[in-house]
């Protein structure tokens, strides 16, 4: 029984190898890069626009709509980071009604990968917009007390939206190949349309909660009662 | 083993590639259009509002010319129908007085041209009266005319008062001529004779005398010498009478013309 796209390996040479994790991200990579490529070739700025156009300003924009929504003030300055990290989740997920395509979100090294990016993204957003001493502060809120469980809080949350993703996405592949094994007609098909939402509210959700994350960081605290008194 | 460290490596990096890739194929691009059309846009339709403006502008702007206009119009119209009612009352003004005028002007050349048929058909009346009287008394008159007649101015050289008397003897005297006896006819010798008589007579001194025979007196006898005139005729009277009633015409037709 294989667990993760990890243990395919094609080529390996000491530390280094090559799984099918590392070629199939590529792939999604190669595939949004190129695409992208493809369509922001000529991009319009008159009222007139192509239908692929469109719809990635449908995307970006709806990315930037929720980032806002999430509370961060200036989506455009993570849009990248978050907006990337849906967009990976996403297809990766999507590209699993392609028969023989394995997703490397299925690999818990992928979904570790991707909440360490998270994990270090947040403090360097924090610092970025708070400076080093506000964005250390933030452990010690409301009281000092509080410091040990928010770093607990910082790990576990990290560790949590690896587990997550992972559990989700091979999960979903795991009983595709089991329902395929007894029952291989209608079912696979009904656990594949069902992998396809669960991929895509993992990728939301991952997102989401990123955006949270670096939002809860990045936000400059409002001087509350106390520190109006003291004032 | 379900983690393994260089995967996690691996794919971090990767992620950290895409997230660069897509900045730089994706979000970028796109992001700019989105922004440089929306920048069209608001231009446009803050060219759209500028143009809005400026047509209100305009229209408030024409409107306004429009009811300027009109009230110039109408300033304008009313001048001209006051000025066409003043020209209208001269112009009927002026008709009415040069109607007025003209008028006059006929009735005096009427009245003129009355007044001076008047005076033709008077004069013509007057001089046919005198004309019928004077045919009439010539006609009469006759040689035992004369003889009355030379009666008569006899009788008057007799009872001329003291002062004609003198007067006339005084020219008499002095006169280089002889005196003048003018008659309508020829005197008879015995009446020459009673009129030398009745001049040696009245007056002292011897008078020389020349008889003349002037038929225009129509009947009468006429002595005259310088600056004196001693005369009974017809003529005279006829004269004096055609004078008096040329005198009374002109009396009369002066209130009559002064009365219209």
């Amino acid at each position: 029984m294989r667990l993760s796209p990890d243990e395919i390996v094609f080529w390996q040479h000491g530390v280094f190898k090559l799984n099918a994790t590392i070629v199939f991200t590529w792939v999604l990579m190669f595939v949004l890069a190129a695409g992208s490529k493809l369509i922001t070739r000529k991009l319009s700025t008159g009222l007139e626009r192509s239908r692929w156009q469109n719809l990635l300003e449908i995307v970006v924009t709806g990315i930037e709509k929720q980032l806002e929504e999430v509370g961060l003030n200036q989506p455009r300055k993570y849009l990248g980071f978050l907006g990337t990290l849906f967009l990976f989740v996403a297809l990766a997920s999507l590209a699993t009604v392609i028969p023989g395509y394995e997703p490397p979100t299925g690999s818990l090294s992928t979904t570790a990968a991707l909440a360490l990016c998270v994990f270090v993204a947040v403090p360097f957003f924090g610092i970025r917009e708070q400076g080093v001493g506000g964005y250390l502060e933030s452990y010690v809120r409301p009281t000092f007390i509080m410091l040990p469980f928010n770093l607990i809080s910082e790990i576990s949350r990290t560790l949590a939206l690896a587990v997550r993703l992972f559990g989700n996405m091979m999960s979903g592949a795991m009983i595709i190949g089991i329902l395929l094994a007894i029952a291989p007609f209608i079912f696979p098909l009904v656990m594949t349309g069902l992998g396809l939402l669960t991929g895509m509210v993992q990728a939301y959700i991952f997102s989401i909660l990123a955006a949270v994350y670096i939002a809860s960081a990045t936000r400059v605290p409002r001087p509350g009662p106390g520190a109006a008194a003291k004032q | 083993m379900i983690i393994d460290w260089f995967t996690i490596g691996a794919q971090a990096l990767n992620f950290l590639i895409l997230v660069w890739l897509m900045k730089r194929f994706l979000y970028k691009p796109v992001l700019r259009a989105i922004d440089a059309r929306e920048k069209r846009i608001a231009a446009e339709l803050a060219g759209a509002d500028e143009k809005k403006a400026e047509a209100q502008k305009e229209g408030d702007e024409f409107r306004r010319k429009n009811s300027e206009f009109d009230r110039q119009r109408a300033a304008l119209l009313n001048k001209a129908a006051e000025e066409a009612e003043a020209g209208r009352r001269r112009l009927l003004d002026e008709a009415r007085k040069a109607a007025d005028a003209l008028g006059a002007r006929r009735r005096e050349i009427l009245r003129n041209e009355e007044r001076s048929l008047h005076q033709a058909i008077r004069r013509l009346t007057q001089r046919e009266v005198f004309a019928v009287a004077r045919k009439a008394l010539t006609e009469l008159a006759g040689v035992s005319l004369e003889e009355r007649l030379g009666g008569v101015f006899i009788r008057r050289l007799r009872e001329l008062d003291g002062r004609a008397k003198t007067g006339f003897a005084g020219a008499l005297k002095t006169a280089p001529e002889p005196a003048l006896v003018r008659s309508a006819f020829d005197l008879p010798a015995e009446q020459r004779a009673a009129i030398q008589n009745a001049l040696d007579e009245t007056f002292p001194a011897g008078i020389r005398v020349r008889f003349e025979t002037a038929p225009d007196l129509v009947g009468g006898i006429e002595l005259s010498t310088t600056g004196q005139k001693l005369a009974w005729s017809i003529a005279d009277y006829l004269a004096e009478l055609e004078k008096g009633v040329e005198e009374l015409l002109e009396k009369k037709d002066e209130p009559a013309a002064h009365s219209r």
